[in-house]
């Protein structure tokens, strides 16, 4: 390919791609009409991607919203059919994603790794999804008449900070669990990330999800986690990689409506943990009596 | 039946005073901060009254700690937790716990009648209900400590280390077993604040730490009001914050931890709705509504304190409800007679007689029972609201008082759209014979705790904690241990 995509031995014009998010199974973008550039590690000039705008994120939340318990009450079985079809449609197009991750700078092994790990992920909280009840939830021995149990919920709708380190790893390890768990998300992946993550958009719409139960935003970090911390209407908060400044500022405006907030390490660990799918899950316990 | 009928059968029926005695024990005149194991002096030499809210009079003097005190007691913690607490054998602590439940048990009687004298709330229920939990919460985690690893499966489980807790005034001497408990036989240390108004029981529960041998500084206790709770939580040698107590406080310790790694969990209010549905047996129903806001004169964070009736039994319960209510005892909280006792403190008061006032300003129309109260001491009638909507404060706002407000709904996705339309998520009660009908409606409540034909029952492995802004963290059960463990 020369610089300007004319193929060199057909002379064929190359039609490129408009990155665009996915809010309630649209691909929009920016209702502020803001673009930001993406480069490559040399500064090649790669492209566009959206700048979401607080209006973006709200959308999304309506349309995760609106989603949300229709997933959560979405049977276990189907969630762990659809996570598994999610990672048949990101094999499909593996040699895509490995493409997109060359762009920004893998070396081919790395984008291989990515991939496949990306993938495996997915098909690991698949088995989940009809397993972690069983796993997390109890029947209770109390000391009177009452049959007692308790089991796992979905909080609802769940906001996902994703790192840029691991473009599409730190995304799905973010998005997978809390799916598997039943709530509905809403994420934003920066800076380079973004094309990757714009990429697994069109693999998550081809994958029986609802509209809106996975809604990716690319943006700016500093403009938008606050408004994620603040928004009345989300549940969870989820961060990989903030600093000590910004997971202050999280904890303390997650105090607003008492959001549940969980920053993470963007090292990788512990990607394969189903209790990160307990973090985004409430446990309710029931009481009924036991007797004639 | 009318009215008139119960009130004159009422009056034919009366019950002869039957006080439980409390003179087979004696309170000091002054109690210290316990820290470091000894019962030690505010170092300000500042002391505060608690009293019995029956009658008004003062009960013994309290230690009131300051900064330095606080420092003392974390430091005291930090100690314990490094040189004995953390290093000891599950095995050995929960032998400390279960010594703890069985002095417990052994001071059952007093443990109750002080509770009643320092809160207000029937011996009945003090009895009954608040001290033999607090002793099975003990027993219970006594087990878990030597059995952690398999509590977490492939997961490794370890302490935290420091716990500063604080607790409310509800439930003083159970909110100290729900805390201390748990926190103990995970293998972390204790500095806890219990609340001004009742931190008797805490105080006496520092005694039974001593009879039991439990290593100094392991559980420290320190006495104040909101400025030593905020001294406690500003501190920066805890690793764990735990907090039961008003969402607003809540929201303010969240706020105030933002840039530490301290753990939180937060157990705030509630507004649950106590939905009952025409096919539910409706006499065990009105037990359940009156168990539900009228238990320890409704301040319990969980209580049924909107009701949800469906149309077509609306009146039916509604004239049961204040026939029943009309029998309720309101008075001495150590006459085993009494059902409804003193509202913990004057403030308490209050603020629930404003809200008494809010409701009928808003246009909701307020019935309270005819009973007699003493004139000295804090008493709330019981009462109820009709004629409300949803947007009334009195539905929205927790009130921690015996107030109920009714609402009327007449199919199941209404009675859960009211019901879930408060930004509480801590429990709810629901009253039908059928059984699918149940289950919709237990899934369909967003809040952790739901009651099934019965309301306000509680057990050491039953998990409690709230959804929403009733906050977050489970207490109870193999789910209550996680808020004291790191995983790796």
């Amino acid at each position: 390919m020369s610089g300007n995509g004319v193929n060199k031995k057909s002379g064929r014009l190359d039609v490129r791609k408009t990155y665009k998010m996915l809010i309630g199974g649209a691909f929009v973008r920016s209702e502020s009409g803001r673009a930001l550039d993406v480069n490559a590690p040399g500064g090649k000039w790669l492209g566009h991607v959206c700048r979401a705008s607080r209006k973006d994120f709200r959308n999304a939340v309506v349309a995760a919203r609106k989603a949300a318990s229709g997933w959560a009450n979405t049977t276990p079985y189907l969630k762990g059919q659809i996570l598994y079809r999610a990672a048949e449609m990101l094999e499909g197009r593996a040699t895509t994603f490995r493409e997109v991750l060359q762009s920004i700078g893998f070396s081919p092994s790395a984008a291989k790794t990515e991939v496949t790990q990306a993938i495996d992920l997915l098909v690991y909280y698949a088995g989940w999804a009809d397993k972690y009840l069983q796993i997390f939830g109890s029947v209770n021995p109390v000391s009177s008449p009452y049959f007692n149990f308790s089991v796992t919920e979905p909080m609802g709708v769940v906001a996902y900070v994703s790192g840029e380190k691991r473009p599409l790893l730190d995304l799905v390890s973010g998005i997978a669990p809390i799916v598997a768990g039943g709530n509905t998300v809403i994420t934003l992946s920066t800076g380079r990330a973004a094309v990757a993550a714009m990429e697994l958009g069109e693999v998550l719409a081809t994958s029986d999800f609802p509209h809106g139960v996975i809604n990716l935003l690319c943006g700016l970090r500093e403009e938008l986690v606050g408004q994620m911390a603040t928004h009345m209407d989300v549940n969870a908060l989820v961060t990989q990689g903030a600093d000590a400044k910004e997971c202050a500022a999280s904890r303390g405006a997650c105090a607003l409506n008492l959001k549940r907030f969980f920053p993470r390490e963007a090292n990788g660990k512990g990607d394969e943990d189903p209790y990160r799918i307990l973090d985004t899950v409430e446990i309710k316990t029931t009481w009924h009596p036991v007797g004639g | 039946m009318t009215e008139t009928n119960i009130s004159t059968k009422g009056s034919d029926w009366g019950y002869a005073p039957a006080p439980e005695s409390a003179d087979h024990f004696k309170l000091k005149e002054q109690y210290g901060l316990f820290i470091g194991g000894k019962f030690v002096p505010a170092g300000s030499g500042k002391r505060f009254a608690t009293t019995n809210p029956a009658n008004e009079k003062t009960l013994a003097h309290i230690a009131d700690a300051g900064e330095k005190d606080v420092d003392r007691a974390v430091k005291a913690a930090r100690t314990a937790y490094d040189k004995v607490w953390r290093k000891m054998s599950g095995r050995e602590r929960g032998k400390y716990l279960y010594r703890i439940a069985r002095i417990i048990q052994e001071r059952a009687r007093e443990l109750a009648v002080v509770e009643s004298m320092d809160g207000g709330k029937p011996i009945r229920e003090s009895r009954d209900v608040d001290i033999p939990l607090a002793a099975a919460h003990f027993f219970y985690h006594a087990g878990w400590a030597d059995k952690l690893g398999y509590a977490f499966p492939g997961k490794t489980a370890s302490p935290i280390g420091v716990a500063g807790q604080i607790i409310p005034w509800n439930f003083p001497l159970l909110m100290v077993a729900w805390k201390v408990a748990p926190a103990l036989a995970c293998g972390n240390t204790v500095v806890l604040k219990p609340a001004e108004t009742t931190p008797l029981t805490a105080l006496l529960f520092a005694e039974i730490c001593q009879e039991a041998g439990l290593p100094d500084g392991v559980f420290n206790c320190i006495t104040g009001a909101g400025s030593t709770g905020a001294a406690l939580v500003k501190h920066p040698g805890l690793d764990k914050v735990a907090f039961t107590g008003s969402t607003d406080v809540g929201k303010a310790i969240q706020k105030s931890l933002a840039g530490r790694s301290a753990k939180l969990t937060l157990e705030l209010g509630g507004k649950a709705a106590n939905i009952i549905f025409e096919d539910a047996a409706i006499d065990q129903a009105v037990e359940g509504i009156i168990n539900g806001i009228f238990f320890n004169q409704g301040h319990v964070c969980c209580a049924g304190s909107r009701l949800l009736v469906q149309e077509s039994v609306e009146q039916e319960v509604v004239e049961k409800l204040k026939a029943r209510m009309e029998h309720l005892i309101v008075g001495d909280p150590l006459d085993k007679n009494t059902d409804i006792g003193a509202i913990n403190s004057k403030a308490q008061c209050e603020r629930i007689r404003d809200y008494l006032k809010v409701g009928q300003d808003e246009g909701a129309e307020l019935f309270q029972t005819k009973c007699p109260v003493p004139e000295k001491g804090y008493w709330v009638r019981p009462s109820f609201f009709t004629k409300v909507a949803q947007s009334h404060r009195i539905v929205q706002e927790e009130i921690f008082g015996p107030v109920l407000a009714i609402q009327s709904f007449r199919t199941l996705d209404e009675a859960l759209e009211k019901a879930n339309n408060t930004p509480y998520g801590l429990s709810g009660g629901v009253w039908t014979d059928k059984g699918a009908k149940i289950f919709k409606v237990t899934r369909g409540i967003k809040a952790g705790v739901i009651w099934a034909n019965t309301f306000n029952k509680f057990d050491p492995s039953s998990p409690f904690g709230g959804y929403k802004e009733s906050g977050y963290g489970r207490e109870g059960g193999r789910h209550g241990l996680r808020p004291y463990v790191k995983l790796s």
